[in-house]
């Protein structure tokens, strides 16, 4: 007998192997005989090739090999897949331009990758790179994406640089609504480019064996099966059983480790030219300048309301910036998974979201945590708040005035709300972060020479992603389902295999809680196995908090399954019908009597069939199970920001940051904590130090730690934080997913602070002390 | 160029021939095959590759193998009692859900050894300036600060 599990605060299962040095991430997997890769990149972010001389680089010490994107062509070597079509306004498909992963003829952003060196040790290979002389025709660049529709053409197959032009929503019913709305708050943004930066720069390692003509692939990457499904079946041309994928302990991704780069697809392809492992990792600077970025949208809202602050219509126009090509699941990201959370909390009753895609002369952009989520939260919680002051409603009650609070809710934008108590975590928020005593505080700043702001941020996301059927018709081109399967040993332990992928998540101990938990047994007899292809039957991957709710839900599909049929076998063991069977806590049992196996009896009797149903069941206790959820879960929250900004410099300090979430049932309050911190860490990073900058003619000016400020211990407080519980009312453990919240959820929060702090409307993101300072000098 | 190297590493003697551009963290990681410390920058600023050089933690992505000569070096592998019992700074991490990736663990956890000695009660914020430069993209810092103050405490043998 075991206490239970779930809902317990238990030590993470992975920590003992990071603090001791034992993990094993790529750049840590040295295999025999391995050569190693360096890349050539653009300087330019537009330019012609004329030409490339190899020359010196061949004849450098010790190169195995060079080679251009005219070898990658000449071997027949596709583009790099979208992984979602999305359909504009016309009926049309989004334009699709080839995606090679060495340039061919031209270049579209600095940092693309123009050629590769293979040699026997790494300097030797950066060596004979830097011997690499490229030919350019330097062409005009275009960075903003206001301005990319007039801009000379990137791709010969987007001449207006549009990828496409979507819209949700009834326009003329949303229109109408304006015209006769009492008040209309309008307000024009920019939803910053970020660049992820996890800490563990990407890196892959490729091996191909002659001996069982097949590959193996380690790569940092949060999604294995995937990626392996996009090399082989659509750059590579290779038999998907002839190709392992291994993404072993990957050192954290927020989204940038989605998506197949062409890097993977060069090492990969060359292992067999040379017949040597390939191994390469990214410098910080290559992670700059070539991991997809996120965010970068530049969008104008406005918010109808009668005279009450009731919410009449929505509207939004934005144009996303794609970068130079179309990463992975780009494509969705502006678009399915950012006007469809444009309800909010609220029963805005029409809501019309038009956006235009374009390509510019950047680097990519795709999902970064929240992908599309924050972005939507940003729209609605600025304009709500804006709205507040403009109409001098309290901000509190302005959102009280327009939360949903019947459920299931159905949106006009597309989305199905199962559950929620908004109301919840708003009287929980208020309380914790003393609003109250807000008055009182920003007088004692005043004191002090501190301007003193609060902002709140109610926040909705989708997670699970979600029912396939629903996915297909809005043209995604993979299913979103997960795969789980159990595996009972014959002494009763357990190894559960997962197609969700854990870098950072903590998957280790919170998927074996919820095995123990569910079986009855203690968790060291529980382990999980997750980023191997060859171990794991399927996977979708990890992304968009889905792991919990869709991966989870696999695992807890094949349990019962194991115990259905352990109890089959313990039925005829104890010689009693299957229907008087009962399984708690690790004992099958006939009821109402005191005859009983143990788990481990039972299982033991499945692999040495001595005394077995033979002639009914087949021996072996493992099972597998594919779950496609029914719907999206629907974690939501408010977080409340009180901000002091210095009057002389400028400087913002977060004083108090409180954050009550509601994710359903919580396996593991401590991870899920750490999840939120590190979300909130990120937002709070938008929205005060986080601000990629591009030259006009297309450099990256932020590519380095010096430049671009990711948030360090002294730019963060500690957080406040609770959580109020309703279930998800679609899987069986009642959960809805927590990665992405905190990044969702405190940009706007922030935001409402700082704006609230100054007295001004509108600010942009980042606002470091100089953006601030400038801002209180214009006023004044 | 080649330049004959030799220090101590977690208390063995170690030895090589090297080419004298060689890094102290490509010495230790792919020579020694000690990979518990970290690359995260190139730059010296996210801390992902510090370890002890007689006693202080340095960045060794920042010098060459050359400068460690003769020095006693302390990797994140040298840490745990040799039957695998976890450091006092060690456990108040994992007791405090002070990593998620782990990727800057490592670093963190060499850094906060060195501060420690100086500061046996730490407030939060000296912790968080001591981590000036160590980055952490996952925890936002909250457990990283939690788990040095209670570690540094232990260490001190405080309660």
């Amino acid at each position: 007998m075991t206490a239970p599990l779930i809902g317990a605060r238990v030590q993470r299962k992975e920590d003992y192997r990071f603090l001791t040095g034992a993990g094993m991430y790529t750049d840590d997997v040295a295999l025999p005989g391995q050569a190693y890769a360096a890349f050539v990149r653009s300087p330019h972010a537009h330019a012609r090739i004329k030409k490339i001389a190899l020359d010196q680089a061949k004849k450098s010490p010790a190169v195995l090999a060079v080679y251009t994107g005219a070898d990658l062509a000449a071997a027949k070597v596709g583009g790099l897949p979208c992984g979602w079509l999305i359909t504009d306004v016309n009926g049309q498909p989004m334009k699709e331009p080839p995606y090679p992963p060495l340039a061919q003829g031209k270049v579209r952003h600095v940092g693309e990758r123009v050629a590769v060196v293979i040699a026997e040790s790494l300097a030797q290979a950066r060596d004979a790179a830097e011997l690499i002389e490229v030919d350019y025709e330097v062409l005009p660049a275009v960075v903003d994406p206001v301005k990319a529709k007039g801009a000379p053409a990137i791709h010969e197959a987007a001449p207006d640089n549009a990828c496409y032009v979507w819209a949700l929503g009834d326009k003329a019913a949303v229109d109408g609504a304006f015209a006769k709305a009492a008040h209309v708050t309008k307000l024009d943004f920019v939803n910053n480019r970020l660049i992820p930066n996890a800490i563990e720069p990407r890196a892959a390692n490729a091996t191909y064996s002659r001996a069982e003509a097949g590959y193996t692939l380690y790569v940092a990457s949060q999604n294995p099966h995937v990626e392996r499904l996009l090399m082989t079946a659509f750059v590579l041309g290779l038999p998907e059983n002839k190709v392992r994928v291994v993404a072993p302990d990957v050192g954290g991704g927020f989204g940038s480790k989605i998506y197949l780069y062409p890097e993977d697809v060069v090492v990969t392809w060359a292992a067999k030219q040379l017949n040597r492992p390939v191994k390469w990792t990214a410098e910080r600077t290559e992670s700059f300048v070539s991991d997809a970025h996120g965010r970068d949208h530049v969008t104008t809202a406005e918010l109808a309301l009668d005279r009450d602050g009731k919410f009449l219509a929505l509207r939004v126009r934005t144009t996303a910036n794609l970068g130079a090509y179309l990463s992975t699941f780009a494509s969705c990201i502006p678009t399915i998974l950012y006007a469809t959370l444009l309800a909010g909390q609220y029963t805005t009753p029409l809501i019309y979201c038009e956006v235009t895609a374009v390509f510019t002369n950047t680097t990519p952009v795709d999902a970064y945590r929240g992908a599309g989520r924050p972005e939507a939260t940003y729209v609605v919680e600025r304009l709500v708040e804006t709205a507040a002051r403009e109409m001098k409603l309290d901000p509190a009650g302005i959102r009280r005035k327009n939360f949903i609070r019947q459920f299931p809710y159905q949106t006009p934008v597309a989305l199905c709300y199962d559950t929620g108590n908004y109301e919840a975590t708003l009287d929980a928020v208020m309380k914790m972060a003393d609003v109250a005593g807000f008055k009182q505080r920003k007088e004692e700043s005043l004191t002090k020479g501190k301007l003193r702001g609060l902002g709140y941020a109610c926040y909705i996301e989708a997670c699970g992603i979600a029912p396939s059927n629903v996915a297909g018709s809005l043209g995604a081109r993979a299913g979103l389902f997960e795969a789980g399967e159990i595996r009972v040993h014959p002494t009763g332990t357990v190894t559960v295999f997962t197609g969700s992928h854990s870098h950072g998540q903590g998957h280790e101990t919170t998927f074996a809680q919820v095995v123990a938990d569910r079986l009855g047994l203690p968790i060291e007899n529980v382990d999980i196995v997750h980023g191997d292809t060859s171990k794991v039957l399927f996977g979708m991957g990890t992304y968009g908090s889905r792991s919990i709710a869709v991966g989870g839900t696999a695992i807890v599909k094949a349990l019962d399954k194991i115990v259905a049929k352990g109890r089959k076998i313990a039925a005829h063991l104890l010689e009693a019908a299957e229907a008087d069977i009962e399984y708690d806590r690790g004992v099958f049992k006939v009821a109402g009597t005191d005859k009983q196996k143990t788990f481990g009896e039972v299982a033991f009797a499945a692999y040495v069939p001595h005394n077995y149903p033979l002639d009914k069941l087949e021996p072996g206790l493992n099972e597998n199970a594919f779950y496609d959820p029914a719907n999206f879960t629907f974690p939501a929250g408010s977080y409340v920001c009180e901000v002091e900004v210095d009057r002389d410099t400028g400087a913002t300090q977060i004083v108090a940051f409180t954050a009550v979430d509601d994710f359903g049932k919580i396996i593991n309050p401590m991870i899920v904590e750490g999840q939120v911190h590190g979300g909130l860490a990120q937002g709070i990073g938008q929205a005060l130090t986080e601000g990629c900058r591009y030259d006009s003619t297309g450099q990256l000016v932020t590519g380095s730690f010096s430049d671009y400020a990711i948030p360090r211990a002294g730019d963060v407080p500690l957080f406040k934080l609770d959580t109020r519980e309703t279930p998800c009312t679609h899987n069986p453990l009642g959960v809805k997913g927590c990665g992405e919240a905190g990044a969702i959820g405190a940009p706007a929060a922030v935001m409402n602070a700082i704006t609230d702090a100054l007295g001004v409307k509108d600010l942009p993101m980042p606002a470091t002390a100089q953006t601030v300072w400038r801002s209180m000098h214009k006023a004044a | 160029m080649s330049v004959k190297v030799s220090m101590k590493v977690n208390g063995k003697p170690v030895a090589a021939d090297l080419e004298a551009r060689t890094l102290l963290v490509t010495f230790i990681r792919e020579h020694l095959r000690l990979t518990g410390t970290h690359v995260g920058c190139d730059t010296a600023q996210c801390g992902a590759c510090t370890v002890l050089m007689n006693g202080k933690a340095i960045k060794s992505c920042s010098i060459v193998a050359m400068q460690a000569e003769g020095a006693d070096i302390l990797t994140i592998e040298g840490v745990a009692k040799p039957d695998g019992t976890l450091h006092p700074m060690q456990a108040a991490f994992k007791e405090n859900h002070g990593l998620q990736c782990g990727f800057c663990t490592p670093g963190m956890v060499m850094n906060a050894l060195d501060f420690a000695k100086s500061h046996p009660d730490p407030t939060e914020e000296e912790v968080r300036d001591s981590l000036e430069g160590n980055l952490c993209r996952c925890t936002g810092y909250h457990n990283i600060v939690k788990s040095i103050m209670a570690g540094a405490r232990a260490m001190a043998g405080k309660p």
